[in-house]
Formats: C-alpha cells, structure tokens, sequence
C-alpha cells in the first residue's frame, strides 16, 4: 500500500476556468499516510467524487500533481496506478462463480494458477464468503455481491490503495452494521490505505480515523470524529456533522461572557484575539441541559426517537434544539443551561480560541 | 379511510403479500417499515390500484375499489427516483395534474405558487428540473403531489436518494405539509430511523405479511414480536437464547438474569431475550443492572457516541455507549443490563414480557 501526496490539486470541468467559482475542486494540498482510513465527507457538489476520480485517475486534474509513495502518477492510466476500487452499485461477473471473480484480475494479470488458487481461497476467508466459493455470482444478494466486489480489490497484494464511493448506498441497514464493522477488522488487520466516500455521517465517521470534510470544492476540516464533533474548525461542520446538527446563534462577547439577548452565557474562557465580525456561539443539542434552572425557553416540540428525545425550544426568539435522555422528563417551567465543555464561539464562521 | 381486507397477491405462485388488513385514517401518516423485498412497494401498488390482489379487497371511504385502475382514483405517488416532465418548467410540472383536471387559471397559478413557496421552489419556477440539484427535483415531484389534493399520497422511500442533510430538512417538512390536506399519508422505508422521526403509525413488514401496526413508539417499544423487534431495530436488535429456572434466566459464568414479574408463572423452557443496543452500558447505571461479561469485537466512534461491537456466547451484540468509549479488540469488559429493559420472546416468537419504562 502506498503514501498518497496531492499537491496543490485544482480542477477545474470547464475548459478555460478564470475565476474560483469555475473549479469544481478548489485547492487541495494533503497527504494520505500509508495505511490510513479516510473518509472524504460532503453533500453533494462538493467535489468529494471529484477528488477520488482525481486519485483514482478516472479524472485528470487541471493543476497540480499526484504522488503515490513519492512517485509521480499525476499522468498515468487507472490500471497503471494499481488501484482497487468498489463502487455504489456491485461491478461483478453474473454467471461466473464466487471465486472465479475473484480469481479474473489475477488471471488477468497472468499470475500462476497455484498463487491465484492460495490468493482467492485466502480473500474469501477475510470477506467471509469461503462456503460461496462454488456459487454463481448471479443469485446472490447486494451484500454478499458487494463483498465481491471488496473482494476483488483485495485479492491483489499489490494494490496502491482501495477506494470506495459510497459501497453501502444499496445495502440494508442491518446489513450495515455487518459490512460495515467487518471493513474495519480488514483494515485493522492488514493495514491497507482506504479512501472512502460518502454523504453519510455515521458510515464516514464509523469507518475512517480521520475524517475529510468538504464543501463548495474545498476542504474545511480533517479530524477524528471526536475533533469534528467536540471542536468544529467552521459552523459548516457543526451544521453538517450530529443529528440535529450544532445550534448557532448570533452574540456578543464580553470578556469571558457571551450576551444573547437579555441572557449572558458563560464562556470556558475569553475568545482570542481575532474575535471580530459576525460572532456566533455554536453549541450541539447534546450539550444543551434542560432543567428547572438557567435560560428561560418555550417548548415547541418534542420528537421521542427511541434511545433518546430531540426537544425543539424556542430561547430568546432563537430555535434551539436539546437532546433529552430516554427516560429523562420535561419540567413544567423548562428552563436551559449550556454545558461549557460544549461552548464554541466563531468569527465570520470559523472557530476562534479561547483562553484561560 | 382506507380498508385493506385480507389482501393477498400471488405472481407467479409466490405470495407477494399473504392477507394483510390494514386500515388508515384521513390526516394519518402511516410508515411501511421492512428490508427490501420485504413488500413495501408491492403494497403500496395494491393501495393505488396499480396492481389487482388475488383474494381480499380494497375499500376508500365505504366504497369497494378492488380492481378500479389508478387513474380512476384521486392517489399522488412520489418514488425513490426523481420523476418529473424533463421538458416542462418546475410551473408547468407542478400545474400539470391541475391542468388535466380542468381547473381555471387563476386557481393553477395560486396553487402551484402556494406549493412552490411550501417546498421552497419559488426562485426555481422558470428552470427545468434537469438544471436543478436532487434534492430540489425531488421537492417538485412532491409540490406535484400536493396540488393534486389527493385522498391518498404514497411516498415509497422519497429521500433514499438525497444526501443525508438534505433529507434531514425534508424529512422534518414532510409530516407538516401533508398533515393540513386531510389526506391519507403513506411512507415506505427501510430504515428504522426514520420511522422514528417520522412518527406517526407504523407498520413492521416481513415477508409479504403485516407484523404489527400502530402508534410508531409503541410499536418500537412494545413489539408483538420478535420479527416485529428485530425489524425496528438500528443498530439491530441484541437477542440471546436463554433457559429459564424459576425466578432466573441463566447465562454462562454463574451470571442471573432475574424473570420480569409478568412472566413469573410462565413454563420453565427456552426463552430469546431482546434489548437494545442504548440500554447495554459500559457502568451500573441503576442499582437492579445485571453485570456481564463479553469480548470486544471492534469499536467504532462516531464523536458523541461509541458503538462497541460485543461477542457474547455465539452472539454478536452493540453496545451504544454516550461520548467517546475507546476499548481494545479481544478485551473483555463487564457490561450492564437493567433487567426493566428487555424483551422477552417464546419459542414462538410471541412477545411473553416487555420493558418497563423507568421514573425519571
């Protein structure tokens, strides 16, 4: 597996782009350690698919230039770079059986019958499908077809990186959780570079050690999920990331205080310079306490979702969502409090320090 | 209302749908919860009249409508893909059941710009929808289906195509636009997530057959069964297969589960125990919490919550643990269960004791 450097890529569609908004890909410049687990993270349009192609070589970008293990590959074919590939809907043989799948791109590639036979048997025991051998590919169901398809990539040892866009969108959610938790034994396991992307939280934040958030072609943060839940670099990612994502709300800081409305709020500490402009304070639902002291709100809603409630409140004329444990209970004057280790405060949208 | 009675259809010698009776109230919004191929759609077609059932009947307000076709029927459908006249304007596509009907022209142009302002279409009006984002087509699919002011609205998976966020937003709008027309509203999913959000009723699929139907957090809290359960699970269902002694279930390693009081007559034999994944925690969260032991498969974090994967016996649990929970692979860890939270199957199947909702 390989180190993947991208320096200074831009892309742009359009042949002659002039201005920013012309590139689907702004400006990226990072690298992808061996052996890493990433998730490129964004809604659609944001030129996460884009930046794969780009790795993948199924696109070339406009500027810039890409290193695999610090060789240059910026020119070179899809086969040539040696790169495995699992895509939303499952690429398979129908009529050819489980391990003759796995077997054609070795056979391809003109490897011994003897090494492809130890290859194929050793892939179908990682990707549990070693009593399928037999089988047509045909009457297979989704997961079991996408697991071929991951099987295919990595029944090559020599593969530079796996990357996956969007492998689950037609999986069952129960089947999820299986593939889901078993991808992430394999790379625990074998330590492949795996790039993988999605529109969903769960599957970006549950597979990758770090995760890539991107939106309008640009990237705005890469953290572990805890970075990007706990401390989101711009509102974009606290709106983005959690279910319902961070409240926002316009204030005024004040030392080590911030006023919303007739409220003052205390701040873990003062903002660092730089805190000018349009000032924001973020804080997730998760951080929101509801109780019988604290900031007065009216109650709007009440969604009981099972393993926990999402309370929608009304504090100073602002929406505020809380999120209320399964067993907790709304007091008849609800009033609420922000948990500081929550707190963070923005300028012009993105996230300043605070201090001591 | 709409009565479905003992519906059942048959293609090619197989039960697509085995005698379902279902009844919807007007203002109702109603969710079809169950894997693919589980009969969703299938059903959906058999409320339209797009498809015939081969025994039972379909009734709309007291009148028999098994067999009228579709277009005889006042019915929007909205479909996982986006559907729209890729040639006509987003006006033109949201006017078009009303132009079909005959309706003046004062009465188009106020109801398709009352729907366009409701789904946030209003700037998008002169554009065709191939010039529009996803989630944007889909909206004018959906105005479409409001200004039809049908009886009955079918949406089979609507948002399975829309980015996550996106669906978010609609899926918070949906209950709320539909919920003024009085129409019959019908929702089919596989995620059991979004049941919940919805709200509304529910209806758990398996197999072409009707599992349970009712209130949606009933049917999420007090299953009939254990298909019911483990259909409105995510993450799934944590089941194991227990023998019961007098007052205890018995677990490996000396460990006793005490028997819910509802079931303390009941037959000294095998028993499947089902909880959630948010009710197994990492600590004693009340005094009555059970201890056990289990072996940690693989962890995976998502920044506010930890969703550990657990091997016990030959079962695989999750564990869903608040905040950041970080455990080593083939660790084993004492995890706690209430025993107010589990459920209790027979041989059967049949729900024999359910959780009991704790005081806050």
């Amino acid at each position: 597996m390989a180190r993947i450097d991208l320096n200074h890529i831009r892309h742009a569609y359009m042949p002659h782009p002039k201005s920013d908004a012309d590139y689907a890909l702004k400006e990226v410049h990072h690298t992808f350690e061996d052996g890493g687990a990433y998730a490129l993270l964004g809604p659609s349009g944001c030129g996460k698919t884009t930046l794969l192609n780009i790795i993948s070589g199924l696109l070339h970008a406009s500027h810039g230039e890409l290193l695999f293990d610090g060789k240059d590959v910026t020119r070179l074919s899809t086969q040539e770079r040696n790169i495995a590939q699992v895509f939303q809907f499952p690429v398979i043989y129908d009529t050819m059986t489980v391990y003759d799948n796995l077997a054609f791109p070795l056979r391809n590639r003109g490897v011994a019958e003897a090494d492809v036979d130890r290859k194929v048997r050793e892939t179908l025991e990682m990707i549990g499908l070693a009593d399928w051998a037999k089988r047509r590919a045909r009457g297979l169901t989704a997961d079991q077809k996408q697991k071929i398809s991951l099987g295919r990539g990595l029944v090559r040892s020599d593969v530079n990186a796996i990357l996956f866009d969007e492998p689950l969108t037609v999986i069952d959610p129960h089947m999820k959780w299986v593939l889901r938790s078993q991808l992430k034994q394999l790379h625990r396991r074998f330590g492949y570079t795996m790039v993988y992307v999605t529109h969903d939280q769960t599957e970006a934040l549950t597979f990758a050690e770090r995760v890539v958030v991107m939106y309008d072609g640009e990237i705005v943060q890469i953290g572990t999920p805890a970075e990007l839940f706990e401390r989101p670099k711009h509102t974009f990612v606290g709106y983005f990331i959690g279910s319902p994502g961070m409240n926002v709300m316009p204030v005024e800081i004040d030392g080590r205080n911030a006023r919303l409305g007739g409220q003052v709020i205390a701040l873990p500490g003062a903002p660092k310079a730089g805190a000018e402009g349009s000032i924001e304070l973020g804080i997730r639902p998760e951080y929101v306490r509801l109780g019988i002291e604290g900031m007065p709100v009216s109650i709007s809603k009440v969604e009981d979702i099972g393993r926990h409630k999402v309370v929608r409140a009304s504090l100073e004329g602002r929406e505020i969502a809380a999120i209320l444990g399964e067993d907790e209970s709304i007091p008849a004057d609800p009033k609420i409090t922000f948990d500081p280790v929550g707190i963070n405060i923005y300028a012009n949208s993105w996230r300043v320090e605070t201090g001591g | 209302m709409l009565e479905l009675r003992n519906v059942t259809r048959t293609v090619a010698g197989v039960d697509h749908i085995s005698d379902v009776s279902l009844t919807l109230q007007h203002g109702s919004l109603n969710v079809l919860l169950g894997p693919t191929l589980s009969g969703k759609t299938s059903l959906m077609r058999l409320m339209a009249g797009l498809d015939a059932p081969s025994s039972g009947s379909v009734w709309f307000d007291g009148v028999d409508v098994t067999g009228v076709p579709v277009q005889k029927r006042n019915i929007a459908m909205v479909y996982q893909q986006f559907i729209n006249y890729p040639a006509m304007t987003v006006y033109e596509n949201i006017a078009s059941p009303l132009r079909v009907s005959g309706v003046n022209q004062a009465t188009i142009d106020s109801e398709v710009r009352r729907a366009a302002s409701l789904l946030k279409l209003t700037p998008y009006l002169d554009r065709t929808p191939l010039s529009l984002s996803g989630g944007q087509q889909q909206r004018t699919a959906l105005a479409r289906a409001i200004v039809k002011n049908a009886g009955l609205v079918l949406l089979d998976e609507p948002l399975a195509n829309l980015d996550y966020k996106l669906r978010e937003e609609l899926r918070a709008e949906l209950p709320k636009l539909f919920a003024e027309t009085g129409a019959i509203f019908v929702y089919a999913t596989t995620e059991p997530h979004e049941a919940l959000l919805l709200g509304g009723n529910t209806a758990t699929l398996s197999e072409g057959r009707i599992t349970q139907f009712g209130p949606t957090i009933d049917v999420f809290r007090k299953p009939d069964d254990l298909l019911t359960a483990m259909t409105f699970a995510d993450p799934p269902l944590n089941t194991i297969v227990l023998r019961k002694s007098g007052a205890h279930f018995l677990l490996d390693g000396g460990v006793n589960l005490p028997v819910p009081a509802e079931m303390a007559h009941a037959e000294d034999e095998v028993y499947t125990i089902g909880f959630h994944p948010h009710h197994l925690a990492p600590h004693r969260k009340t005094p009555a919490a059970v201890p056990i032991s289990a072996k940690v498969s693989i962890t995976e974090i998502t920044g506010s919550e930890s969703f550990v994967h657990l091997d016990f016996a030959d079962a695989r649990w999750v564990m869903l643990a608040h905040g950041i929970r970080v455990f080593e692979p083939d660790e084993t860890l004492e995890v706690f269960i209430d025993p107010r939270h589990i459920m209790v199957f027979d041989a059967s199947g049949r729900s024999v004791a359910g959780p009991q909702r704790m005081a806050a």
